[in-house]
């Protein structure tokens, strides 16, 4: 990156390398013999290789002006607004829910009085796999690890005072995300506020589902067609919504490398815009709401680039590969959460550290929202004080430190370029690979990506039983600190049973007639993959079908997937 | 003969990433391993010890479902007369549920962060010698 230092050109490329050459034999390798470096091998925590040093010689093939370029401007590596958080602090979002929708309007409330500028809802497992809270044997998970939503009735409970014209929300859901995106839509319009009006995301990224956080409901190829709908049925009726945020977090805790997250998350990205352009669907008009949801671990370089290389690579291949011409398809948008894995359950106040390191690269990687884990989930969902600190942390970061002051202000690292290139072309290399597989469908049926997510995963935990990575109260500085007197959230025990009879109560009062003929509309259109399924599953929604009734026609028509076994 | 283990996930928690390092762990120290794969009833999972004739089951949980489906679990076994399976835990545990899983015959409570060596190790000490003939 000649162009970028102010070391004039022949200086970089004649006088640099031998200047550098004699340092290397004259200073560092006498450092070396007397103070032998601490560990055998440096690496980047995704395995990649990592010198003493980096100088303008690493970075002479980087371009300032193709390869960086000004923030707000293709190829978006420096950041996605010319201000960046001058002008638009990241949003504070705290993802939450448990029990009934009540409970997680009134944490929705607290985090709002604390500071808190948007909502994020984490739903139930019966929900998020489409049963009712009366099933049979899930009633046991009501309301345990998100909020139970059986009907709309529960989507205005759970946003009751909230302006949602105001606010943007994100729904973290997958499997069932067509129905809670109408639900938040039919929520809206029975409140009076139109669909223009509601911003914000939902996950909705089945893809990642098969490979890494399982909460899938039906086979891959008419899940993504249902994802294709949510786009297209989004782009008219709720345009300021994101249809889908497109994941790697998931991947990245399930046990992959920041490298294999990146290109795994690409991949599923260009899989929806691609289906979608077979269905005729021009990419330019879904592309500007595609968004995206990144891990921050806790290799903090690592994640620097990967964020700023994220950008660059999607900037690519919108434009070159899917042909986009509108420059909002190219630009990437992201949410990022700090690492849930990297929370340990020994001395866990070493957690708020943590959360507090991961939130900085992902700042200093120009994300637009972000998410704190709080100290206490390595046990439970956070108990009120602790996800207090966890937004704290966000407000401390982005007006006492400056971090937010500057665009991009690491750029022009030696190292952070070079590590932001090389975690591109990996990327890009893995997306080859992927392609030349048939996609990535045709890659996670053969279990190629769940076998590469599993071996990653395997490798980390290899290299922490080995003492080759300290972690810090867990393989090292143990002591015998008691945890057992934090003051844990807990949940009601009485939450499934009030939950089911609520349900008894709507499924009592709704209009029969009209139930039976949403839910078998839903069926004959399911049928025809030409179809978008949205307007009968948004009339199902408003004739208050459950969550459970429509996903239960589809899963009669497409069939359900089997989950692996392999480890 | 190799002590035979099920690793189960009970339920709908998809988190499975502890579950196949453990169920990796165990084969490479030589004991043979079924994985149940995730969305299991306490139902499925017995029938699969029962079946495989497994000395342990290992159960995996993360999303708080960890006292529900144990209790179900053991009283199932103990209908089939397999109440001698020696019967493990790992996952995200709070410290008052740990103590709960013991009392109810949950033989071992893994947390985070806990080496696969120890859970090798515990399950050599402690895995039944012999199945009885039922």
């Amino acid at each position: 990156m000649a162009r970028i230092t102010n070391v004039s050109e022949p200086a970089v490329s004649q006088v640099l390398p031998a200047r550098e050459h004699a340092w290397q034999t004259e200073r560092l390798h006498k450092d070396h013999q007397r103070l032998p470096p601490r560990r055998s091998r440096f690496t980047t925590l995704s395995g990649a290789p990592i010198k003493d040093l980096y100088t303008p010689t690493d970075v002479a093939d980087i371009d300032y002006l193709a390869d960086l370029g000004f923030p707000g401007q293709y190829p978006f590596t420096r950041g996605v607004h010319a201000s960046m958080y001058r002008g638009r602090p990241w949003t504070i979002r705290q993802v939450a829910g448990f029990g009934q929708a009540e409970d997680t309007n009134r944490r929705y409330k607290y985090l709002l009085a604390h500071g808190e500028t948007g909502l994020s809802t984490d739903f139930d497992l019966p929900t998020l796999l489409g049963y009712d809270s009366d099933h049979p044997v899930y009633s046991r998970e009501v309301g345990k690890i998100g909020v139970a939503i059986d009907t709309v009735v529960d989507a205005h409970a759970l946003f009751a005072d909230i302006p949602l014209d105001e606010i943007s929300t994100s729904l973290t859901i997958n499997g069932s995300a067509a129905v809670l995106l109408a639900m938040y839509r039919v929520t809206g319009d029975e409140r009076g506020i139109s669909g223009d009006l509601l911003t914000g995301t939902i996950q909705n990224d089945i893809l990642k589902e098969y490979t890494a956080q399982n909460e899938f409901i039906f086979p891959p190829e008419p899940s993504v067609k249902l994802v294709v709908d949510t786009m297209e049925y989004a782009a008219k009726c709720m345009p300021r919504f994101n249809p889908v945020s497109i994941c790697g977090y998931h991947i990245r805790e399930a046990g992959a490398t920041a490298i294999e997250e990146l290109a795994l998350t690409l991949s599923a990205g260009i899989t929806y815009l691609e289906a979608a352009k077979k269905r005729g669907i021009d990419p330019d008009a879904l592309a500007p709401r595609v968004s995206f949801f990144f891990d921050v671990h806790s290799d903090f370089f690592e994640e620097i680039a990967k964020l700023r290389a994220a950008r660059r690579l999607w900037a690519h291949l919108m434009r070159e590969r899917l042909g986009c011409r509108d420059p909002r398809s190219w630009l990437m948008r992201a949410h990022a959460q700090t690492a849930g894995v990297s929370l340990t359950a020994q001395q866990p106040l070493n957690n708020i550290v943590r959360t507090t390191i991961e939130a900085l690269s992902g700042v200093l990687g120009g994300v637009q929202s972000l998410h704190t884990n709080s100290f206490d989930e390595a046990y439970a969902i956070p108990s009120e004080q602790a996800i207090k600190i966890a937004v704290r942390t966000q407000q401390i970061l982005l007006h006492e430190t400056g971090v937010g002051d500057v665009v991009d202000p690491l750029a022009g690292s030696y190292y952070i370029e070079r590590l932001t290139k090389d975690i591109e072309e990996q990327a890009k290399a893995l997306i080859e690979q992927i392609d030349a597989m048939g996609g990535l469908v045709a890659a996670i049926g053969s279990g190629y990506v769940n076998q590469l997510i599993a071996d990653s995963a395997w490798e980390q935990q290899t290299q922490v039983e080995a003492n080759d990575r300290v972690i810090v109260g867990v393989n090292d500085f143990v002591d015998d600190e008691n945890p057992s007197g934090m003051d844990l959230f807990e949940l009601d025990p009485l939450t499934a049973e009030r939950q089911i009879r609520r349900l008894k109560e709507v499924k009592s009062s709704r209009e029969q007639r009209r139930v039976g003929e949403a839910l078998r509309a839903i069926e004959s259109t399911a049928c025809d993959p030409r179809k978008n399924l949205m307007p009968e599953i948004e009339e199902a929604v408003r004739a208050r079908c459950t969550v459970g009734e429509v996903c239960g026609v589809l899963r009669e028509v497409w069939g359900e997937q089997r989950p692996s076994t392999r480890f | 003969m190799p002590i035979k283990v099920v690793i189960a996930k009970p339920g709908l928690d998809g988190h499975d990433r502890g579950a196949k390092v453990i169920a990796r762990s165990l084969r490479d120290a030589g004991m043979e391993v079924v994985y149940t794969g995730i969305f299991q009833s306490p139902e499925s999972i017995v029938r699969t010890v029962v079946q495989e004739d497994a000395q342990v089951l290992g159960l995996s949980s993360l999303a708080g479902g960890h006292l529900e489906y144990a209790a179900e679990i053991l009283a199932l076994l103990s209908e089939e007369g397999d109440s001698d399976v020696l019967i493990v835990l790992g996952g995200t545990i709070p410290e008052r549920d740990a103590a709960k899983l013991l009392a109810m015959g949950i033989a071992a409570v893994f947390g985070p962060g806990t080496p696969t060596s120890r859970v090798v190790e515990y399950i050599r000490d402690h895995a039944p010698r012999l199945r009885p003939t039922a």
